[in-house]
Order: C-alpha cells, then sequence, then structure tokens
C-alpha cells in the first residue's frame, strides 16, 4: 500500500519516489521487480515465448497430418525416440496436441494477455500508482513462469508429456496404463496446472482489488475505459471459476496416486479389472468444463476490451454504445457460468441438462452479437487510421463474427450430435478464441509497445504482419469446418485407415502449408518486436492521440508512473471528434470548463452545478453554426 | 504506388514458390526407403539448409523491399510530394481481401461443401438436417452482411486529413433494435432445437412402432465389442468383475437371458426397425460415433449410455445413390482414447429385414466352448458378485 502514498512526498523527487532505500539492482528491477510495468513485461516475453513454442508443436502434428505416410529423418533428429525412424509416434501425437492446448489456452492467452495487459493498463488507465499489492503481482508472474518451466519439462521424461487432450478427461488421464502420457507427464501437467491457478489467482484478486479502490479522483466506474472493464470482469470469472478446476485436479490427483474412486468406476484395462468403484468421469468433465467455458471468455474478454480501446482510437470516434458494451460484457460474465454444459450434449450427461444448457447457450449468444455490431457501428463514418494495431482489431472483429456464428451450430444440441468433436469445433474455437484473442494480444502489443519499452514498432513490417498471418488464419481454420461437416474426428494421428477421410488429405497439406506460412509470419513480428525494443523509433508521450490516462504518464517509466501529483478524470474516455474542439479528441484530464464550444448538455447528466455553468455560457456564447 | 504492387509481388511470389518447391524436396522420403544412416543424414542437413536459405532469400527480400520503400518515400518527400498513402493501400487491401474472402468461402462451400456427409440415412437425421439448414441460411446471410460490413466500412471510412469523424456515441434506438432481433431468431433456433433435441433423446418407444431391437457396444482399447440378443430378444446382464480374456466383456451367466446372446464382428441393422444400442466402455471414455445417422453418445466406463435411432436407408441403396459400390457405414471412436484412437471401427451395414435375418442366424454364440469350460471352472468359487446394474443418468 506504500504505493499510494506517493504524492504525499514525491513532487519534484521524479526518479526516486516511495521506497526510499532504493536503488534498483539489477535483480529487483528486471527480475524479482514489483512494479507492474515491469511484470507486465515479463509476463508479455514469457507468453511471447510460450505462443512459439506452442506454435511449434502445432507445426509438428500438422506435418504429420499433412504426410502420414512419409519420415523426416530431421524429426528424428530432433525428437528421438518421439519420432522413430522420422515419423511422429501416435501417443507423442496425442502430447503434441495435449501441450499446444494446454499452452496456448492457459499460458499463453490467460496469462500472456491477461497477465500483460491487466498489468501494464489497470493501474496506468486508472491513475493508480501501481497494483494494490506489488508483492502479490510479483508471485504471480514467478508462480506463472514456474508453472511454465514444469510444464516444458515434461517433455523431458521417459514416457513423454501428458497426452490426453487439454481437457485431460479421466480414467484416461487417470491411469498410467492407458497411455504413456498419463504416467509422469500427466503428473507434471497437474503441478503445473494447479502452480498455474495459483498465479492465476493472485493475479485476479490483485486486478479486482486495484480497479475496486485505487482509482484516481473522478474516476468512476462509468468513465473507465472498456478495457478495464473487462480486465475487472475477467479477472472476477477467473478467481470464480479458477477454484473449481483445482478442485477437479486435486480430487483427480487423488484418484491417480491415492486409490480413490472420484472418476473411476467398473473398469477393466487390458483385461485387469480394476478396484475402482462409484465414481464418474462425468463428475470431472462439469468440474472441468464449470471452469473451461468461463474460461473461454477469460481469453476473449480482454482481447475484446483491448480492441474496443483501439478501434475507437483509430477510429477517431467513441466507441458506439459504451453501456450496451459494458452491459454485454456483464452479460457474457454471468451467462457464462450457466452454459459450460453444451460441451458434454453427448457425453451421457441428462438429455434434459442438455436442453436447458441449450437454452442458456444461445442466450449468451445475444450481447456476442450487441458486441460485433457496436463495433462495426464504431467503425461507420469514423475516420479510420490503420496502423498495425488496428488492423489486427479489424481482424479480431472478423473472426469473431465467423468463429461466434458456428457456435450456433454448436450451441444447438440436436446438431451438436452429429459435430461434436469433430474438426467443426476444432474450426470454431480457433476463429473465435485461437485466432481472435491472438489478435486482440497482438493489436495490444502494437499499440502499447510505446508505453511499455518507449520505441515504436515498425509499420511496415507489421502491415506484413498481419497480413500474412490474417489470410493465412483463415486458410488454415476455414477448410476444417468441411471436414468437420464431413464426421472427420479431431485429435486423430492419421486419415490414413479410413478412406472416407483419406479424401482430405490433400486439404490437410494446403492447410499444412498455410499454417507454416503465418508461422513464419510470425518471425516479422518477433524480428520487429525484439528491434523495436533497442533500436526502434524513440515514441511521443501520446503517439496515437489517445484519450485515456496512460498517455499522460511520461515516456520514461518511473516507479510510481507520474512525477508529480496523480491526474485527475473528468470525462469518459471516448471524446473523440468531439464536434466544436479544435483537436480530434480531448483526454480524460481535460475538465469541461476548458472545453466550453465543445460540450453537449448530456456531458453534464449527474453534475447539477455544470449543467447550470453550461447553460448560461451557451447563452452568452450562441452557437454560430448549429452542432449535430 | 507503382512499389506496391513490387511490394505484394514479391513477397507473394516468395510465398508461392515455397509452396510449390515445398512438397517436393529432400525433406520427406516415403516411408518404406529407410535411408542408409550417413547418406540419409547428409540428405537431411542439404533439405534443412535448403529451407534456411529459403528463408534467409526470402527475410533478405522484405528487407530490400523495406528498404526501396523508404527511399522511395524519403525522395517523394524531398520533391515536394506525398509519401505513400499507407491508409488508402490498407483500406483497398480489405476490399480486395473482402471480395477474394468472399469468392473464397463460395468456392469452399462449392468444392468442399460437396464433399460432406450424404443425406442422413436414419429418421431423426433428417430433422437434424433441417435444423442444420436452416441455421446455415440464418448464419451465412449475417456472416456476409456483417463481413461487408466491417470491411466494407474499413475501406470506405479510410482516415484523412480532410475529415473529420462523424460523434456519433450511442443511439438506444438502433441498440435496441439489435439486441431484440438476434434475440428473437435465437427463441426460433432454441425452441425448435429444444424439440428436435427432445424427440431424439426420447427413450421411450413412440406407439405404433416397432420396440426397437437392442444391441450392445462395449468400447475398450482400441476395438469394439458387439452384442446381440438371442432369441428371447434380451441381452443378458453384465458385471464387469466377469471379465476375463474369454468373457470379454463379462457377461453374467447366472442371468438366463445371457445363454443365447450372440457376438457379430459387423453391426447388421433391419432397416427402418427403431434400435437402441446399449453402450459402454471397459477402461477410458470412448464415443460412439456413427455420422451417416447423425448418431453419437459418448461410451463411459461405469455409465451405461444408449442411443436409439432408426436406421432409413440400406447400405446397398446408399451405395447407388452415391454412385459408389465401396460405400459402408461407419462407427468409429470420437473420443480420444489413447495412441490407436485413430483406427477403432466398426462397419455398420443396413440391409432389408429378411437379408438381416439370414445374417443373424449365422452369428456365434457368445457362450463358445472355450467360455463354458472355463464358466465351469469359474462357477465354483465365484465369489458372489452382485449382479450391479447402475442406471444410466440418463435412464
Ligand atoms: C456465440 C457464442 C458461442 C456459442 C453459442 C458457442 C458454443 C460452443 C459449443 C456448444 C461448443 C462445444 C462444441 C462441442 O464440443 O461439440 C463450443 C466449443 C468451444 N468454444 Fe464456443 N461458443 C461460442 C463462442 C465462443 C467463444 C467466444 C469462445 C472463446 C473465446 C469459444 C471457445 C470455444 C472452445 C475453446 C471450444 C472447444 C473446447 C474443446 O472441446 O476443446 N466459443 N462452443
Ligand atoms: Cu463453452
Ligand atoms: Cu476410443
Amino acid at each position: 500500500m506504500s504505493t499510494l502514498a506517493v504524492h504525499d512526498h514525491g513532487v519534484e523527487s521524479h526518479d526516486h519516489d516511495h521506497e526510499h532505500h532504493h536503488h534498483d539492482t539489477f535483480l529487483t528491477k528486471y527480475v524479482f521487480s514489483q512494479d507492474h510495468k515491469m511484470i507486465a513485461k515479463q509476463f508479455l516475453i514469457t507468453g511471447i515465448t510460450m505462443a512459439f513454442i506452442a506454435m511449434t508443436l502445432s507445426i509438428l502434428f500438422r506435418i504429420q497430418l499433412a504426410y502420414p505416410d512419409k519420415t523426416f529423418p530431421l524429426l528424428h533428429t530432433l525428437l528421438g525416440r518421439f519420432a522413430p525412424e522420422g515419423r511422429i509416434d501416435p501417443n507423442f501425437y496425442m502430447s503434441l496436441v495435449t501441450i499446444h492446448g494446454t499452452i496456448m489456452v492457459f499460458f499463453v492467452l490467460t496469462a500472456g494477455l491477461s497477465g500483460t495487459f491487466s498489468n501494464l493498463l489497470i493501474p496506468l488507465q486508472l491513475g493508480a500508482r501501481d497494483m494494490a499489492s506489488p508483492f502479490l503481482n510479483m508471485l504471480s508472474y514467478w508462480a506463472f513462469f514456474l508453472a511454465s518451466v514444469i510444464m516444458l519439462s515434461s517433455f523431458f521424461v521417459q514416457k513423454g508429456p501428458a497426452s490426453g487432450g487439454w481437457t485431460i478427461y479421466p480414467p484416461l488421464s487417470a491411469l498410467p496404463k492407458a497411455m504413456p502420457g498419463s504416467g509422469e507427464g500427466m503428473t507434471l501437467w497437474l503441478i503445473s496446472m494447479v502452480l498455474f491457478v495459483a498465479s492465476s489467482l493472485m493475479g485476479g484478486i490483485n486486478y479486482v482489488s486495484t480497479v475496486l479502490n485505487m482509482r484516481t479522483k473522478g474516476m468512476d466506474l462509468w468513465k473507465m475505459p472498456l478495457t478495464i472493464w473487462a480486465f475487472f470482469l475477467t479477472a472476477i470469472l477467473g478467481v470464480l471459476s479458477f477454484p473449481v478446476l483445482v478442485a477437479g485436479v486435486v480430487l483427480l490427483i487423488f484418484d491417480r496416486s491415492f486409490g480413490t474412486s472420484f472418476y473411476l468406476s467398473e473398469i477393466v484395462v487390458q483385461g485387469q479389472v480394476m478396484p475402482f468403484e462409484g465414481g464418474s468421469p462425468i463428475l470431472f468433465e462439469h468440474l472441468f468444463w464449470f471452469l473451461g467455458h468461463p474460461e473461454v471468455y477469460i481469453v476473449i474478454m480482454p482481447a475484446l476490451g483491448i480492441s474496443s480501446e483501439i478501434i475507437s482510437t483509430n477510429s477517431r470516434k467513441p466507441i458506439f454504445g459504451y453501456h450496451a458494451m459494458v452491459y454485454s460484457l456483464i452479460g457474457i460474465s454471468v451467462l457464462s457460468f450457466i452454459v459450460w454444459g453444451h460441451h458434454m450434449f453427448v457425453t451421457g450427461m441428462n438429455p434434459f441438462l442438455g436442453g436447458v444448457f441449450m437454452i442458456t447457450t444461445l442466450i449468451i449468444a445475444v450481447p456476442s452479437a450487441v458486441k460485433t455490431f457496436n463495433y462495426l457501428a464504431t467503425l461507420w463514418r469514423g475516420n479510420i487510421r490503420f496502423t498495425p494495431a488496428m488492423l489486427f482489431a479489424i481482424g479480431l472483429v472478423s473472426f469473431f463474427i465467423s468463429g461466434g456464428l458456428t457456435g450456433l451450430f454448436l450451441g444447438n444440441a440436436a446438431l451438436d450430435i452429429n459435430l461434436h468433436d469433430t474438426y467443426f469445433v476444432v474450426a470454431h474455437f480457433h476463429l473465435v478464441m485461437g485466432s481472435a484473442a491472438i489478435f486482440g494480444m497482438l493489436a495490444g502489443v502494437y499499440h502499447w509497445f510505446p508505453k511499455m519499452f518507449g520505441r515504436l514498432m515498425d509499420e511496415k513490417l507489421g502491415y506484413l504482419h498481419f497480413w500474412l498471418t490474417f489470410i493465412g488464419a483463415y486458410l488454415v481454420f476455414f477448410p476444417m469446418h468441411f471436414m468437420g461437416l464431413d464426421g472427420v474426428p479431431r485429435r486423430y494421428y492419421a486419415f490414413t485407415e479410413f478412406p472416407s477421410m483419406a479424401r482430405w488429405l490433400s486439404v490437410n497439406v494446403f492447410i499444412t502449408w498455410a499454417a507454416i506460412m503465418s508461422g513464419v509470419a510470425q518471425i516479422a513480428f518477433l524480428f520487429n518486436f525484439v528491434y523495436s525494443i533497442f533500436w526502434g523509433k524513440k515514441t511521443t508521450q501520446n503517439p496515437w492521440g489517445s484519450n485515456t490516462l496512460e498517455w499522460t504518464a511520461p515516456v520514461e517509466h518511473l516507479h510510481g508512473n507520474w512525477p508529480g501529483e496523480i491526474p485527475t478524470v473528468y470525462r469518459w474516455p471516448y471524446d473523440y471528434s468531439k464536434p466544436g474542439h479544435h483537436e480530434d479528441f480531448i483526454p480524460q484530464t481535460v475538465p469541461y470548463s476548458e472545453t466550453m464550444s465543445s460540450n453537449l448538455s448530456h456531458d453534464f447528466e449527474d453534475n447539477e452545478a455544470g449543467l447550470e455553468a453550461f447553460k448560461k455560457w451557451q447563452i452568452a456564447n450562441p452557437p454560430r453554426e448549429e452542432v449535430k | 504506388m507503382a512499389f506496391k504492387n513490387i511490394f505484394r509481388f514479391k513477397t507473394l511470389s516468395a510465398a508461392a514458390a515455397m509452396l510449390l518447391f515445398g512438397t517436393a524436396t529432400a525433406m520427406a522420403q516415403t516411408a518404406p526407403a529407410a535411408p542408409a544412416a550417413a547418406d540419409g543424414d547428409s540428405a537431411m542437413w542439404i533439405g534443412v539448409g535448403y529451407y534456411v536459405l529459403l528463408f534467409v532469400l526470402v527475410a533478405i527480400i522484405v528487407g530490400i523491399v523495406g528498404k526501396i520503400l523508404r527511399v522511395y518515400d524519403l525522395t517523394s518527400q524531398i520533391q515536394g510530394k506525398k509519401p505513400i498513402n499507407w491508409n488508402n493501400i490498407m483500406g483497398i487491401l480489405f476490399i480486395v481481401f473482402l471480395i477474394a474472402g468472399l469468392y473464397g468461402a463460395y468456392w469452399e462451400f462449392t468444392v468442399q461443401g460437396t464433399m460432406t456427409l450424404p443425406e442422413a440415412a436414419s429418421k431423426h437425421g433428417v430433422d437434424i438436417d433441417n435444423m442444420f439448414m436452416v441455421t446455415f441460411g440464418i448464419t451465412v446471410i449475417v456472416f456476409v452482411l456483417t463481413q461487408i460490413c466491417l470491411f466494407g466500412f474499413a475501406f470506405i471510412y479510410r482516415g484523412s486529413d480532410k475529415r473529420k469523424a462523424y460523434f456519433y456515441p450511442h443511439n438506444n434506438t438502433i441498440e435496441k433494435i439489435w439486441t431484440v432481433i438476434p434475440a428473437i431468431v435465437l427463441t426460433v433456433l432454441v425452441i425448435t432445437g429444444f424439440f428436435t433435441w427432445k424427440t431424439i433423446t426420447n427413450s421411450n418407444d413412440v406407439k405404433g412402432d416397432m420396440p426397437a431391437m437392442n444391441i450392445d457396444i462395449t468400447g475398450h482399447q482400441f476395438a469394439w465389442e458387439i452384442r446381440y440378443p438371442g432369441k428371447d430378444g434380451k441381452l443378458g446382464a453384465k458385471d464387469y468383475k466377469l471379465t476375463t480374456a474369454t468373457n470379454k466383456i463379462g457377461v453374467d451367466f447366472k442371468d438366463q437371458a445371457s445363454f443365447d446372446d450372440l457376438v457379430a464382428d459387423t453391426i447388421v441393422l433391419p432397416v427402418n426397425r427403431p434400435v437402441r444400442l446399449n453402450i459402454i466402455a471397459q477402461d477410458v471414455i470412448h464415443s460412439v460415433y456413427m455420422p451417416h445417422f447423425r448418431v453419437q453418445i459418448n461410451a463411459v466406463p461405469g455409465l451405461p449410455t444408449y442411443f436409439k435411432f432408426t436406421p432409413t436407408i440400406t447400405t446397398m441403396d446408399m451405395r447407388s445413390r452415391l454412385d459408389d459400390g465401396k460405400f459402408e457405414y461407419l462407427l468409429y471412436c470420437n473420443k480420444i482414447c489413447g495412441g490407436a484412437h485413430y483406427n477403432m471401427q466398426k462397419i455398420v451395414r443396413v440391409v432389408t429385414e429378411s437379408e438381416y435375418e439370414a445374417w443373424l442366424a449365422h452369428q456365434k454364440p457368445y457362450l463358445n466352448d472355450a467360455l463354458k469350460k472355463e464358466l465351469k471352472m469359474v462357477d465354483a468359487n465365484q465369489p458372489q458378485a452382485p449382479a450391479q446394474n447402475r442406471l444410466a443418468l440418463n435412464n
């Protein structure tokens, strides 16, 4: 809490503030840092690293899918026993998909995305010196780091990493005999995830309390940028749902290691009758998806928040329907807790329950639709500036539409009968979650890079990166819908055993090469990112002409963010292109008294005195031309 | 502007070259030709080198193009001309993407769309397909309109210094409209979907219909065991504890009904007769997936599940409809279940009633000689395992 007290003393002391003992060493500045901006960067760089690893894994299994009957000596050289004779082993294929999914969903799109931008933006956009608990914040990062290391270390155990899919349904994940990955690999997966959840909880609690308690003067909830709303609701979702995953995981650990039967019953493995009785695998599925569904919104909501901000800033227009945007975020958050059963329509769950979940699921599509329409309305009659961040934000909207619409098929229990666990589902979630959220993250990186590193990324390379990735992602995921509609299951090592599926081999080759192209395109990003950190063009304080508070902080990073007093907020963050104002943006820190010519009576809704003053001013200055 | 073309052309052609050469190089070798160690190694590294070189080449080209662009920009600034207007270029690219993308989507629908499953071969499958078409119609319209708006707006309202954006923070009427309309459409989808789902999952025999015949399917790593009831039409009870190498699915022979049960290798179904598949798994979760019949339900250890449906098109009929003499209906596993998950299939054949009777007469009894022998031995000291017929949650 010491951070709160800063403005009491350090008005002119600039580069040194509250922690008087200080003078950062390398260790406290870059490693065990408690500064939210540094922690954000740590999350980002770890997240990007994990993303590249997970992407490489996906290229490996895409090669297997495209060329199931070819051998690649290189694979043997690289992977050793996991690719005997240059072909990926079927069990290792399963490990690849499992770890790819786990890393992407949790380590990249949850920790990498929320961790980076919640940490960076919550204090900066709300006008706080730091997080409510900087220490917890640091722990959160290091628990995440440890979780990442443990997850990756599972590649070095004898039998390979966990391989039961990222959903790790028991009994497959509970019986080491059922597949090699269910041995030590699974144990490591479980340990890693427990740490991950701990990290996520520490982060989430911090975000929630910071948003609730540490907003600067004038920053009431309805003046918060949509980014903050999104991070705030995401953190609440995480805090409420991740513990359920831990419960599920702990019971699984008991089943695996202590002979309990929470999820196991009437099992005969390889001819051997097992002693488990009375458990239910369905119980695990409920626990898993009780987190799992909110999790997908934990992934997408920050991305939506980020793109709201970026689209508004770069359209030079207020976000359309700010209140509706907030209410639909709230609606999505609440509803996301009562739809998890749509992942379980055909699991043997009571069909009546399936019917109920189908109703709730399709209701959640309404707020999602509202958000989409509001984005479109924001672009309408804008004055759009295509920064790379803006391109990625537009890409996000496109993916969110394409992938969201297929949700209407899957959310319909009757249709899901034939679509469940096929490539249709793969297409759905890679568009709506995978691609959309990654684009949100990339948009955020391009947009707030100057805030993080004080330099700008190269725009041209950003353009190249965007187009290759955008086109690539559609080329990869669009054809998968049709494979799904032909009944091609996901998580199949090879389609060679079915003549009906072998027809899709040429499509698989195409998809694999599109994936490789998009993968290579990420090198443009990586290069741009690293190069710009050191040699990028120096940025100005507010490079995008943005209204939010973070751009009122100096470019150089200070512990405590603002050298003097924390700025006060007077207006909402979306006064772009307001008629009557000489510039096309009015930062939140500009009081209405300084912008008389652009004020609207609407601006004084709950401010009697202000309205009166404004009325008087209007009478004194009759409008020369009617402003509509 | 001309440079825009060079830029795009070069990167695109480099990408295309990669695609072209990529598949045909030394990296891949067909399976049987296991390379001699030393030889293969150098071939491999040559292959790797080739790709690295290709990548470096592309990177250099990108770098050069970048430089050219910068020089071009600078010179035009010196000459007092306007620099490249990237806003315009990106706006135009979006419109190009929109058109190419819509055409691409159309192409996919017409080409790959026709590769999807044939018409439903079961009664409820027809309802599902109708639902599908309705949903498809609605979503395609929304898809096209919203993508056109998105990229269209991006193009039309691309930035310029001359304009100012239109300050338009909200409009409650419009917002109400586009909340209510999706809500109505979704309500329609939910209601029809709900009733379709209810009829499909209804386990009671429909009045007037033939009672469903029962077939028992047991999944284990990595195969399916099929059991038909004998003359009595009843499947004997099971107890997983009785599972042995000969009594593969643990049939309980204290139940008389099990004596005449039959094992089968293929699933053969008489056309137009309701069947009820009784499904269980022994080791891990599997899933009975029969896409042509629009049938899927998981096979769960400890939790019996079932699926009731009526096949309506015989295999022969389907073969002639599809003009594919080798067509077979299939049942395959659709829940990740281990290393050989990708090959856990059974052929399903739908035949006429008489063909079915003839086929059934040839099936072997589950209680074969080996099992009889084993049972005599086991029966004497078998512990009295209570017959545990746990009810499926969905019964
Ligand atoms: C329009 C709203 C949406 C609806 C109605 C919807 C519906 C569904 C349904 C029913 C499934 C289960 C399909 C199956 O396994 O058979 C599913 C899967 C999935 N959805 Fe959505 N979805 C929607 C939006 C989203 C969003 C916004 C995300 C993420 C940001 C998302 C992420 C996922 C993921 C990750 C899966 C697959 C999980 C797995 O099985 O591995 N969905 N969706
Ligand atoms: Cu879900
Ligand atoms: Cu299986």
